[in-house]
């Protein structure tokens, strides 16, 4: 049964779309290993794992385990070769305990006892490591709890393949310690696991082989005893890609916007975003880099109004006037109401940048139906921005008057961006503008960025591809868990650095 | 008040609470599996309206009333009727994913349109002579209270001399709290009912949950209706008799917090809350002030639950949703 | 290829693995887009089938031919000028109350107290007419009648919005409750008004502040007062900011914060209007045209608004048509019950029918079934969503 791999992949291929998310994936597992999978956001690493948790089904590719060619189709497939995956967004029910959650769908015949079942849970608990209450409803618990559930979850099914995807990323650096010494454990217990993770030193200290994935292909793998950090980097972010985006100099600058010390909190409690300190000038484009989750969302929705703070400043120097504005804990209405030309372009297009029902003329008025003092909306101004910026942007529709739900997602992103740049704003945040754009419209919108940083607008775009950062931006923010680890010039510095820094831990390092 | 008049009294609260429970019962297993059944009502005006058509047809075709089948085929055409208006509203809401308020409320104009007017029109469809619908023979059997009820003084009184409905009722709740709490198949229910997308995800059919669920609860829902009629009402049937109970008892689901045996103390409080005037000295308009005070307490509940926001006493988390996987 | 390859894995394992999952048949997906006319073909599909199968049903219990069915129907609803002006009298009424729970259901909040603020309405203007009615000049009356009747709907409407808005607590549940509370206060009221204890206050007790007539039409006000509520509950949202604030807090409370949109304000603004139209509504059935009140006023149409607006989509102009449907259908079945002696809950049944029927057919404007050809086409369309 120890023959070969526990886990074999050969020529794998995924698209969506005509995008092609993983390109003739070879990789192997073996038993009793460890074997992290590196790579920048983006990079198909979750989706690849995803096809062997059942979750999607590769377009081509052979999947071996232990030798036997396999077909996953659905995650009960997965269960019944042994593998289990611990996703990123926990699949748990809220009000249920530990046990229940742990037990949920499992029908093997055996008479159901959540008490027996709180004894195995325990006996694995104790195997492994684990601090489980197998009575503690999910409301209650930490993150790290959840995941901790996850893991059994995985583990009570009896899987001797374990995925992790990005484990890591939401727990404290005690957690992550004590999650590794479960791991280990359960390596020499025969198991395998492969875990997702972008934190270099993690990968140095807990993986026995690291493969490495680069824009959906399989690069290579490497025995991580010898391997180093810059070495690893070096394979994750690749050689330097020439795009040609126009970078020209910033001239004329001045302080536009100074965020100083912000703290805030999220809804359960979690610090998100710790003492960030930095300004924006006006006729530069500020790149924020840094590993998906790491705050980037908060604090652009903290600087636009979104959010409360705990703790800190944001100031506004209007560019006419030079008066200093306080932003700090003011509603997006409030701030408008000021006077700051404040805008942004949030990840979530259509669930808050835009209304998907409504059509492309009643989008433009998101932003400006409160004009004048009648009752009613007036439709003919937004109808003319919506066809100019039809025209200009050289959106497909069939109208002006279709819901923006039916365009694809570059004409989508065309419609939301012209919006935002109408209004002359002074200040132009966009979260991931080109994700999931195709090269045409990525380009429209570098360009649209380039010319509001040309006009004198403080530009700050939040992006994951950092040759584009590189290339797009004057100087680049790196944030790595809710902190600035480093501010860069884009032009004096290299895709290496900027990933040294986003997988930066800070503060407790791990080192066993 | 006297002995008798206590005893008198918990009976009354006892055979008012009784259909309360049945439905109440009947819509919290549906609602465990995120199906918000505001059809309800009208489904336990069909349970009712049809065991009164099986007695019906069943008294006109012979002279000898034999007790068993008197309370059997009332039961089964009861049973079969709420079946099949359960099955409409799964097969609009599940299948077809319809809205699921806009589908319980045409189910309750239809259930209760449909009471009406068989209930009205009965005697002439069938062409029968009988001036009214009197089906006393056969409620004599639905009525038959246990042994030794008339033996055992108050105790019998207050404890044995109920038809075996409200028995069947009482069982039937325990027997959902048991099954909601203790077995694998309640907590697949629930898992459909909080979360579908998880449920999905570990294997769970969602559909077929909420269908046996709905179905079930709308059977159980609809023997509220038939206790009505055969016992409470000696089987006489008058349109719109029934009144709001159906609403009476969604309400009691959510005074009971989705606990099938809060459930029964609830009914009979409810029960006692209807008839409480008639043993007070009140002006006849605070009667009515006293009838309210089932909804208003149920308001109050509702409100506590969601200020204080504990987790379980909400209403399962996918109630009124229907679950489409590719939403996800 | 792909299929054998299906095939022999799949039965290699199946021995050891019974409950392997199956691709399902049918594939369903949401449907971007539908042209209006595929979407009013279907809709008009389903009303024609219900006509057909509650004509089956009516010919089942009534014997007779299916010609003289649909004749009876028609003059139950029109077949004088008397049946024509209640007929839109009817109509009138149910179509106030459905634009009355429009905005709301616009918003996403699901309002089923209709009904409850309907008869407070009718409460607060009864007992103007009882307690007032002596005193006070008519007009001075009428105009009372109608603040209060306003008042009384904006507070049954606000209340449960006020929970929802800031403790989320579910208004469905909440405003259903309000129903019966407002039945019990009308209850009550009889009792106290008519010491004879009759189950309503009528003309006799009521015989001031009655809704003037038009042209010596009784019903004609109410149908102009409610023609010109449609149009402005048109122009209200499709028009006014409000209204478009409301679309936008339906369509994602998100968005709705992303432009600075006070939500909380916006759910509370909404159900008072919402209450304020169901308590003119009880103005009209009170004062213009009943002059009496009983518990079973609102005769269940606080639930029948939820179905119509619904059904039109919430667009006030298609509440028109969906209104004199349901109407229409009432009489129609009315008239066939008391011409073969049947009960006159028989509408109800007709009227079940046709909306179990259009609820159906709108599962096919909204997906699309697709038949599976094979696995691999099904894991596609899956993952491109």
């Amino acid at each position: 049964m120890q023959d070969g791999y526990a886990l074999e992949l050969k020529h794998v291929s995924k698209n969506f779309g005509n995008v092609a998310a993983n390109h003739d994936v070879s990789l192997n597992v073996r038993h009793g290993e460890i074997l992290a999978l590196l790579g920048e956001n983006g990079s198909g690493k979750t989706t690849l794992m995803n096809m062997i948790a059942g979750i999607y089904y590769p377009d081509a590719g052979e999947i071996y385990i232990n030798g036997e060619r396999v077909m996953i189709t659905s995650p009960k497939d997965a269960f019944y070769y042994g593998i289990g995956m611990v996703h990123q967004h926990f699949k748990l029910v809220d009000v249920f305990t530990a046990t229940e959650n742990i037990v949920l769908g499992i029908d093997n015949g055996e008479k159901f006892s959540l008490k027996s079942s709180a004894g195995k849970i325990r006996e694995i608990s104790s195997r492994y490591g684990f601090e489980i209450d197998p009575e503690k409803k999910i409301y209650n618990m930490s993150v790290s709890e959840k995941q901790t559930v996850e893991i059994v979850k995985v583990l009570y099914r009896g899987a001797n393949l374990l995925i992790l995807d990005e484990p890591t990323a939401v727990l404290t650096p005690q957690e992550t310690r004590k999650l590794f010494e479960v791991l280990r454990k359960m390596r020499d217990d025969g198991k395998s696991i492969i875990i997702i993770t972008h934190k270099m030193h993690e990968v140095l200290t807990i993986s026995d082989r690291v493969a490495i994935m680069r824009k959906g292909e399989y690069i290579d793998t490497v025995e991580t005893s010898g391997a180093d950090e810059e070495l690893l980097t070096e394979m994750m972010v690749g050689k330097k890609v020439s795009l040609n985006i126009d970078h020209p100099e910033p001239h004329d600058i001045r302080e536009r916007l100074v965020v100083r010390n912000l703290s805030m909190t999220d809804g359960e409690g979690v610090r998100v975003l710790e003492d960030i300190s930095f300004s924006v000038f006006g006729g530069e484009i500020l790149g924020i880099a840094g590993i998906a989750g790491s705050g980037q969302r908060e604090l652009l929705e903290a600087i636009a109004g979104l959010r409360r703070l705990d703790g800190g400043d944001i100031f506004y120097f209007d560019p006419k006037s030079g008066e200093k504005e306080d932003l700090r804990n003011k509603t997006p209405l409030q701030i408008r109401e000021m006077g700051v030309r404040l805008s942004f372009v949030p990840e979530d297009r259509l669930g808050m940048g835009l209304a998907g029902n409504m059509d492309i003329v009643d989008n433009m008025m998101l932003r400006s139906y409160r004009k004048g003092r009648t009752l009613f909306v007036n439709r003919k101004n937004p109808h003319k921005l919506a066809d100019k910026i039809v025209s200009e942007l050289e959106v497909v529709t069939p109208n002006v008057n279709t819901p923006v739900r039916r365009l694809s997602g570059g004409n989508v992103q065309k419609v939301l961006v012209g919006r935002e740049i109408s209004s002359s704003p002074t200040v132009l945040m966009a979260a991931y503008p080109v994700r999931g754009l195709d090269i045409n419209s990525s380009y429209t919108i570098y360009r649209l960025l380039n010319e509001q940083k040309s006009n004198g607008v403080a530009v700050i775009f939040v992006g994951e591809d950092l040759d584009v950062l590189l290339e797009l931006c004057d100087r680049i923010l790196v944030i790595s868990s809710g902190k600035v680890s480093g501010i860069l010039d884009a032009r004096n510095t290299t895709k290496e650095e900027i990933g040294r820094m986003m997988t930066k831990t800070g503060g407790v390092d791990e080192n066993d | 008040m006297t002995g008798s008049v206590i005893i008198q009294f918990i009976q009354s609260s006892i055979a008012q609470g009784t259909p309360l429970l049945f439905g109440s019962t009947g819509e919290i297993l549906t609602e465990k599996s995120g199906n918000l059944n505001l059809g309800i009502p009208g489904v336990m005006y069909i349970g009712g309206i049809c065991g009164v058509i099986g007695g019906f047809l069943y008294q006109q075709s012979t002279t000898k009333v034999v007790p068993v089948l008197a309370v059997l085929i009332p039961l089964i055409f009861s049973l079969a009727g709420s079946l099949l208006a359960s099955l409409l509203y799964c097969f609009l809401t599940v299948t077809l994913r319809a809205n699921q308020n806009v589908t319980g409320l045409a189910l309750t104009t239809f259930g209760v349109g449909f009471g009406n007017f068989f209930g009205g029109s009965l005697i002439k469809l069938v062409n029968s002579d009988v001036p009214s619908i009197a089906l006393t023979k056969i409620a004599k059997a639905y009525k038959q209270p246990l042994p030794f009820a008339d033996k055992l003084g108050w105790f019998g009184e207050v404890f044995l001399s109920y038809g075996f409905m409200v028995y069947l009722a009482i069982i039937l709740a325990v027997v959902a709290s048991w099954f909601l709490k203790k077995t694998r198949r309640g907590l697949h229910l629930r898992a459909v009912g909080e979360n579908p997308a998880t449920a999905d995800a570990a294997g769970i059919n969602v559909a077929k949950n909420k269908y046996y669920a709905t179905c079930i609860g709308g059977m159980i829902a609809g023997l509220g209706g038939l206790y009505y009629v055969m016992d409470y009402t000696n089987g006489v049937w008058s349109n719109n008799g029934f009144g709001d109970r159906g609403w009476l008892a969604i309400a009691l689901v959510i005074f009971s917090m989705w606990k099938p045996n809060l459930g029964i103390i609830g009914s009979y409080l409810f029960g006692a809350l209807y008839i409480l005037f008639n043993y007070l000295s009140v002006n006849i308009a605070m009667m009515h002030i006293i009838q309210m005070l089932p909804y208003l307490v149920t308001i109050i509940v509702l409100i506590i639950t969601s200020m204080r926001n504990k987790k379980e006493n909400q209403p399962p988390a996918s109630l009124g949703l229907s679950y489409f996987r590719e939403d996800r | 290829m792909k299929m054998t390859e299906n095939a022999t894995v799949g039965e290699k394992r199946s021995g050891r693995n019974e409950k392997r999952s199956k691709e399902p048949l049918l594939h369903i997906t949401k449907r971007t887009d539908i042209p209006l006319s595929r979407a009013i073909i279907i809709r008009a599909v389903a009303v024609v089938s219900a006509l057909v199968f509650g004509g089956i049903v009516t010919i089942f219990l009534t014997g007779d031919n299916p010609i003289s069915i649909y004749v009876t129907i028609f003059e139950g609803a029109f077949g004088n000028s008397t049946r024509i002006w209640f007929t839109f009298q009817q109509i009138a009424i149910l179509l106030c109350i459905s634009l009355a729970v429009t905005p709301a259901f616009k918003m996403r909040f699901w309002n089923i107290g209709a009904e409850g603020q309907v008869l407070i309405g009718c409460l607060a203007t009864a007992m103007c007419m009882f307690l007032l009615g002596d005193i006070m000049p008519t007009w001075l009356l009428i105009l009372t009648m109608t603040v209060a009747s306003i008042a009384a709907g904006i507070i049954w409407g606000v209340i449960p919005a006020v929970f929802k808005a800031n403790w989320g607590t579910n208004e469905t549940l909440f405003t259903l409750m309000m129903n019966y509370v407002a039945i019990q206060l009308i209850e009550c009221f009889l009792k106290i008004a008519d010491k004879s204890g009759s189950n309503t206050v009528g003309p006799d007790k009521l015989n001031n502040g009655w809704l003037p007539n038009l042209f010596g039409q009784q019903y004609l006000l109410n149908i102009v007062i409610v023609a010109v509520l449609t149009a402005v509950m048109y122009i209200y949202l499709k028009y006014t900011k409000q209204g478009y604030e409301i679309s936008v807090v339906g369509e994602s409370v998100n968005t709705a914060k992303y432009i600075g949109i006070n939500v909380k304000k916006v759910i509370i603004r909404t159900m008072a209007l919402s209450g304020a139209v169901c308590g003119l509504a009880g103005l009209l059935l009170v004062g213009g045209t009943s002059h009496s009140i009983d518990s079973n006023l609102a005769d269940n149409r606080g639930f029948t608004a939820i179905m119509v607006s619904w059904l039109a989509k919430f667009n006030p102009i298609m509440m028109i048509f969906t209104t004199f449907l349901i109407v229409f259908l009432e009489r129609g079945a009315d008239e066939i019950s008391s011409k073969f002696g049947l009960n006159s809950s028989f509408s109800d049944i007709l009227t079940g029918i046709i909306l179990f029927f259009i609820i159906g057919s709108e599962f096919f404007v909204q997906y699309q079934v697709h038949v599976n050809k094979n696995h691999r086409i099904f894991a596609k369309t899956r993952k491109e969503r």
